[in-house]
């Protein structure tokens, strides 16, 4: 199958490239009777970018989608497009390519038909239909397709002819609802990196729905995490990972252990007995939590460097994990994290067998304290 | 070339089919015993009658009336059953986008009539069209008309009697072919660009072919042989082919000229699907997945 990227933009007869359109939420809300779906989220995103609506299940993140397509009305607040007011425009005036969950291909049409409804929908002259449709086809590397039946594709087919159908009218923004969780592993993430190479190519503005961190990671210029139909923290990738606003966020981006400290002084925190440094501002309140992402615990190498923190436990599992080990500790006041070891042989060299003492050094710059997610009453 | 393996799978397939034909049995010994053996043995009485006679179909053949009771029978199946469709449409889809409350309040009044029996839901179209009926008396008095209007004891109390009884026919399979088209397919057709008007037209309508091609032929089949409503409220004038049937056998106890007809009829809609078949891709309309 041809890679949607593959082909040089030279060899492409048209540029599809329309630019983007800027999207401005502001305080949008939607209740479905006691239902707080949305909650007064407000959201800016630029032209051309990338951004992702990452979130657990019922986190609002359809309902916040629909509402930018304009399948649902928010209970208050308004959307703007490129400045303009579209908080009350039906769908079929807003101009936006959406892709579908289940990618919602028309089954009693074909390949050909499917991409070229936009263009009837759009009354374009039907002379003009073909060479249009089949540069959409070949731009997700369909080419040829046209005469297909939707029931004749495999998942990853109909995936490109959803994308395709969304991007033939050359849509200033593209909306799309988790459109590779259908889809296996491998595929999925070759699809992630299409996808990106795609965006650069057409430069729309994308708002992308996942639950998945990696694939919201990977594609996106900046990440929105929702919870309970609230926007936590927006950012680009790198700082949400080590930036995190609170333990949710910690907890949802990368592996991290949530460990409950105390507040000590203004750079340092108790974590049981133990009192740990941090180079970053320790956050006020009583709350607090310790994110201990399991690629930043190192083993100790005897060299005693006063600067680091460390903590000593008793190894209880050692998972074996292809390119990674995961390490389990347990610390003398019981609390339990992980640490990932690269699975070479100078890493695995370090390891003492199940049920022997390890000690691990935490870098104060690695040292991430949060204030404790509130849980939902 | 075939390893052990494969043959289990293929023996395991044969014992679940015999499983399959076997759990069938019953059923296919009903349609056996209460569908074959009969409209064999009426195909039998139709042309043995002291020896082998074509006799029944002839006189099919050469007298007026009973070509006019099959013209008129077509005519009517095919005017209730595109009536049918044009009322039940709309109400099924309504039923099928309002919310679900709504949807299941619309179905039960549209299958509320299935509660009470065919001959008091005739009498009550009776009550209501005769020329000393409801209607009459209402529009009378109303000063619409000056003289009761043939309402009934024709074709046209026919139609409206048979209408009624079979929209649910209609209804209910439209409703359930509608209720399986996945909504999101609608605001596909919204998000790129179609309104209402177009993504009924070229989404919704042709995802509901298969329901209609269901209500139509039910609708149609069953306004064929039906007898009761047209018997009282056609007024023994409005003579379908049922009536034929039934007359032969009890006035005049010819039980080969009613079987003849049965036949002639059973032929002619079968000659109708397969002609309706090769027209209508029936595999488009059907086989969409
Ligand atoms: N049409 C609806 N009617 C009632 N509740 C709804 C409806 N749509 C969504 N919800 C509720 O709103 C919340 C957010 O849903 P959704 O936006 O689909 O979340 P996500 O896409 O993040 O899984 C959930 O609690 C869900 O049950
Ligand atoms: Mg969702």
């Amino acid at each position: 199958m041809a890679r949607i990227g593959a082909r040089p933009s030279t060899q492409r007869g048209r540029s599809l490239d329309q630019g983007g359109e800027s999207v401005d939420i502001k305080a949008a809300s939607k209740s479905y009777g006691a239902v707080r779906a949305l909650d007064d989220v407000t959201l800016n995103v630029a032209p051309r970018e990338f951004v992702s609506l990452l979130g657990p299940s019922g986190s609002g993140k359809t309902t916040l989608l629909g509402i930018l397509g304009g399948f649902v009305q928010p209970s208050s607040g308004s959307i703007h497009f490129g400045g303009r007011d579209v908080t009350f425009l039906p769908p079929h005036k807003r101009d936006i390519g959406v892709v579908f969950q289940n990618y919602a291909l028309f089954p009693h049409m074909t390949v050909g038909e499917n991409v070229a409804f936009p263009l009837r929908a759009r009354r374009i002259a039907k002379a003009d239909w073909a060479a249009r449709v089949r540069a959409a086809l070949a731009m997700v590397g369909l080419s040829g397709y046209e005469a297909r039946g939707i029931a004749q594709l495999s998942g990853g087919q109909r995936q490109r002819v959803a994308l395709a159908r969304a991007m033939i009218f050359e849509p200033r923004l593209i909306l799309m609802d988790e459109p590779l969780s259908a889809l296996d592993k491998q595929l999925r993430e070759a699809m992630q990196i299409e996808l990106r190479e795609l965006h650069k190519r057409i430069g729309a503005t994308i708002i992308y729905v996942t639950h998945d961190q990696r694939e919201a990671l990977t594609m996106s210029d900046r990440v929105a995490i929702l919870k309970d139909g609230r926007l936590v923290q927006i950012d680009r990738p790198e700082r949400l990972h080590d930036y995190p606003a609170d333990s949710f966020v910690a907890s949802f981006i990368g592996e991290a252990s949530l460990l409950p400290v105390r507040r000590v002084d203004a750079s340092s925190v108790a974590l049981g007995s133990a009192v740990l440094k941090s180079a970053r501002a320790i956050p006020n309140g009583e709350a607090l939590m310790l994110a201990v992402h399991s690629e930043k615990l190192l083993i100790a190498d005897g060299v005693a460097d006063a600067a680091l923190n460390r903590l000593t436990g008793k190894v209880t599992d050692i998972v074996y994990q292809g390119e990674s080990l995961r390490v389990f500790l347990q610390l003398a006041d019981g609390t339990c994290l992980s640490l990932r070891q690269p699975s070479h042989y100078q890493a695995s060299r370090l390891l003492p067998p199940v049920g022997g003492e390890l000690t691990v050094t935490l870098h104060p710059e690695d040292t991430i304290v949060v204030p404790k997610a509130q849980e939902k009453a | 070339m075939s390893s052990p393996v494969q043959d289990l799978s293929v023996l395991h397939q044969r014992r679940e089919q015999r499983l399959m034909l076997a759990l069938a049995l019953p059923a296919l010994l009903v349609i056996l015993l209460l569908v074959v053996l009969p409209v064999g043995w009426l195909a039998w009485q139709s042309v043995y009658h002291n020896g082998f006679t074509l006799e029944n179909y002839r006189r099919i053949w050469s007298e007026d009336i009973y070509w006019r009771s099959f013209a008129l029978t077509f005519e009517i199946s095919l005017l209730v059953t595109l009536l049918a469709l044009l009322l039940g449409y709309p109400i099924a889809y309504a039923a099928s986008v309002a919310p679900k409350r709504w949807g299941i309040i619309i179905l039960a009044l549209v299958v509320l009539p299935f509660w009470t029996s065919v001959l008091v839901r005739a009498y009550a179209w009776l009550a209501l069209l005769q020329r000393t009926g409801v209607i009459n008396q209402l529009l009378l008095q109303l000063g619409v008309i000056d003289e009761p209007l043939a309402l009934v004891h024709n074709t046209f109390g026919t139609v409206v009697a048979t209408l009624h009884i079979l929209l649910p026919f209609m209804v209910l399979p439209l409703y359930a072919t509608m209720q399986q088209i996945p909504r999101d397919l609608m605001q596909a057709g919204a998000s790129l660009g179609a309104g209402p008007m177009l993504t009924f037209w070229r989404i919704f309508l042709p995802l509901s072919l298969p329901g209609v091609l269901a209500g139509c032929t039910l609708v149609f089949v069953l306004t064929l042989g039906f007898y009761i409503t047209p018997e009282l409220l056609g007024g023994g004038r409005t003579i379908m082919i049922s009536m034929l049937v039934s007359r032969n056998v009890e006035l005049y106890d010819q039980w080969g000229a009613a079987s003849a007809v049965g036949v002639v009829l059973l032929v002619a809609v079968g000659a109708i699907f397969f002609a309706v078949s090769r027209f209508i891709p029936l595999d488009r309309v059907l086989g969409q997945k």
